[in-house]
């Protein structure tokens, strides 16, 4: 694996009752690392904790080669945080406040101001510098908080949930802009998202995580790759019956919004067609009538989905 | 060199200040704002007539001899200058004090500050700034150049050598004026989303205090009471500092305690709420 940007070992951090973490260790290398997980799974609380907002109960968090806990103004230095809710310093257009911000991570003055220009026009904002941050539309605001956490070039971005609450246009441009710095510019980025499309165009890597816990992890390609064929099946009649009928033979299943589900063949075929009679065989003993069966590419969402257990 | 500009992004060469100035940034920014508002520039303009008005009576009292059987400048009038700059101090502290932490808590900010190089004492003490400056512009700068003016009207340092202690008193009065009021303004800021809400408070806080006290006194006939007072309170430990007589029977230590208790307080209000992240348990 190449070199990281992020570990973390053996966090646990504690809300009240609630462990938002438990014994979380992971390495994040450089590059663009994808944090998935569905809605309460610790994402959020695990960049909180690498920023120094939430103090852990115990383990350790490096960031960049620096310990959060003795040098947190170090590694805020090099990072830069996009935060998730709406955030903005009230009272300003775009240029003062991203500005502001490149002042507030130590760039001289003159400088924070040819930087607040330069990514403003980056991020697709250029024409707006000048307006009010409280009159931007959600889609704006998306960038605008982008920009901020880019103006110091940091050598890390956190990225909580980037595309939230854009429309469809917005949302590919944001990708856009994500891909290319993690890409072309040699920015490391950590992009935490619950939407699988996002993790998958823009990051290499990937950490599932669920329930506070790092379900898994490892390159994308590699957590798709070797270990199973997934197939596209569509059945008529009882399809709970069927898809217990799967698990009994050790396959796993999960439904799609449409009426197609998938169908997920663990380790080495045996021989070709095997996966399709071994199917074949299950539709049969469950009762239901097989209309489609068609193998596919597995996807982020079949890494995502046998992680947390959903199959 | 590529002939075309490079519009796209790009990564950063220049220098980088050292970490640990951000609250001068943050005070900057905040001092500007607030001079940005026509109206507060008038209140501090405004602010400034009681020094005029001492100003010409200092003048009146060492050009006119016989002004000054009418017209004293001696230290009770130092004293009584910071008495009416209270006012002042009260309607800019609300003015400039209650949005200072209120509206960022509002619009997220926290989290934007926080998440760069800077200690949550380094956002605190650059909001605290912001009051300090605008406060002190009205009572600490005033007080001093009335004194100068008297040296400068009299032509002779007489006065100032037999009252030299009044240096360190105006500094000392104006002080513990100020930062009781920004310190209180300050935490009561950090405790809602809304700037009304927190002027409401500090407003409660000053008024109802004192009407407490008053009852208090109206019941029992005496002043002892007057540390439930915050008003009271700076009013007696100024009165000490400008070596006057104490104006209540509550003795002037109690005083300083219960103000240095609600400076603590304060503070450990901001300490509480000046958070990156808001936890809901």
């Amino acid at each position: 694996m190449s070199e990281s940007v992020v570990t973390l070992d053996r966090v646990n951090i504690t809300y009240g009752k609630q462990r938002a973490l438990r014994d979380v260790s992971a390495v994040f290398p450089t590059g663009a690392v994808g944090l998935l997980g569905p809605n309460g799974a610790g994402k959020s609380t695990m960049l909180k904790a690498l920023l120094g907002f939430v103090k852990p109960d115990s383990g350790a968090l490096n960031v960049l080669g620096l310990d959060v806990a003795k040098r947190p103004l170090e590694v805020r230095a090099r990072l830069g945080y996009m935060p998730e809710s709406e955030a903005q310093i009230p009272g300003m257009n775009a240029v003062s406040f991203v500005a502001y911000c490149g002042q507030l991570s130590g760039l001289p003055k003159s400088d924070a101001m040819q930087r607040a220009h330069e990514v403003l026009y980056y991020v697709g904002l250029g024409e707006a510098r000048y307006r009010n941050i409280e009159t931007y539309s959600t889609g704006m605001k998306q960038r605008i908080k982008l920009a901020q956490a880019l103006v110091h070039d940091p050598d890390l971005l956190f990225l909580d949930e980037p595309t939230n609450g854009m429309d469809p246009k917005g949302r590919d441009e944001m990708l856009e802009l994500i891909r290319d710095l993690a890409h072309n510019k040699g920015v490391n980025l950590i992009l935490s998202s619950h939407l699988l499309p996002d993790v998958e165009y823009t990051c290499d890597h990937v950490v599932v995580m669920d329930k506070g816990t790092v379900a898994t992890f490892g390159t994308i390609e590699a957590l798709k790759g070797p270990s199973g064929r997934v197939f596209e099946v569509r059945v008529k009649g009882e399809l709970p019956v069927f898809i217990a009928a799967l698990k009994a033979a050790g396959l796993e299943a999960s439904e799609t919004d449409e009426d197609v589900m998938r169908v997920f063949v663990p380790g080495v075929p045996v021989g070709p067609g095997e996966d399709q009679r071994k199917i074949s065989a299950v539709a049969l003993s469950a009762g239901v009538q097989i209309r489609h069966l068609k193998p596919s590419l597995p996807t982020l969402e079949d890494v995502f989905a046998r992680a947390i257990g959903e199959a | 060199m590529s002939p075309i500009h490079d519009q796209s992004y790009r990564r950063y060469q220049g220098a980088r200040h050292a970490v640990g100035g951000a609250w001068g940034v943050i005070a900057w920014s905040g001092i500007r704002a607030m001079l940005a508002k026509r109206a507060y520039v008038f209140l501090l303009i405004f602010s400034w007539v009681p020094f005029i008005v001492n100003a010409v009576r200092i003048y009146l009292v060492t050009n006119f001899p016989q002004a000054g059987s009418f017209l004293g400048v001696n230290p009770q009038m130092f004293r009584s200058f910071l008495d009416s700059q209270g006012v002042f101090v009260f309607f800019m502290t609300i003015w400039a004090g209650a949005g200072l932490i209120a509206n960022d808590r509002r619009a997220n900010a926290l989290q934007i500050y926080l998440s760069k190089p800077l200690l949550r004492a380094e956002y605190v003490g650059g909001k605290l700034a912001v009051l300090l400056a605008f406060l002190l512009t009205v009572t600490l700068v005033p007080g001093l150049l009335l004194l100068l003016l008297q040296v400068a009207f009299s032509g002779s340092f007489d006065f100032l050598g037999k009252n030299l202690y009044l240096i360190p008193s105006i500094i000392l009065g104006s002080l513990v004026q100020v930062i009781v009021a920004s310190t209180t303004m300050l935490a009561l800021s950090s405790l809602s989303k809304s700037s009304r809400y927190a002027a409401l408070l500090y407003t409660g806080a000053i008024f109802f205090t004192d009407a407490v006290f008053n009852a208090l006194r109206l019941i029992n006939g005496s002043t002892r009471m007057a540390w439930v007072s915050i008003t009271a309170n700076m009013a007696q430990v100024t009165d000490v500092i400008f070596r006057q007589p104490a104006r209540y029977e509550t003795p002037w230590l109690v005083s300083l305690l219960v103000l240095v208790a609600l400076v603590v307080l304060s503070i450990s209000v901001l300490e509480r709420r000046v958070r990156g992240v808001e936890v809901v348990s």
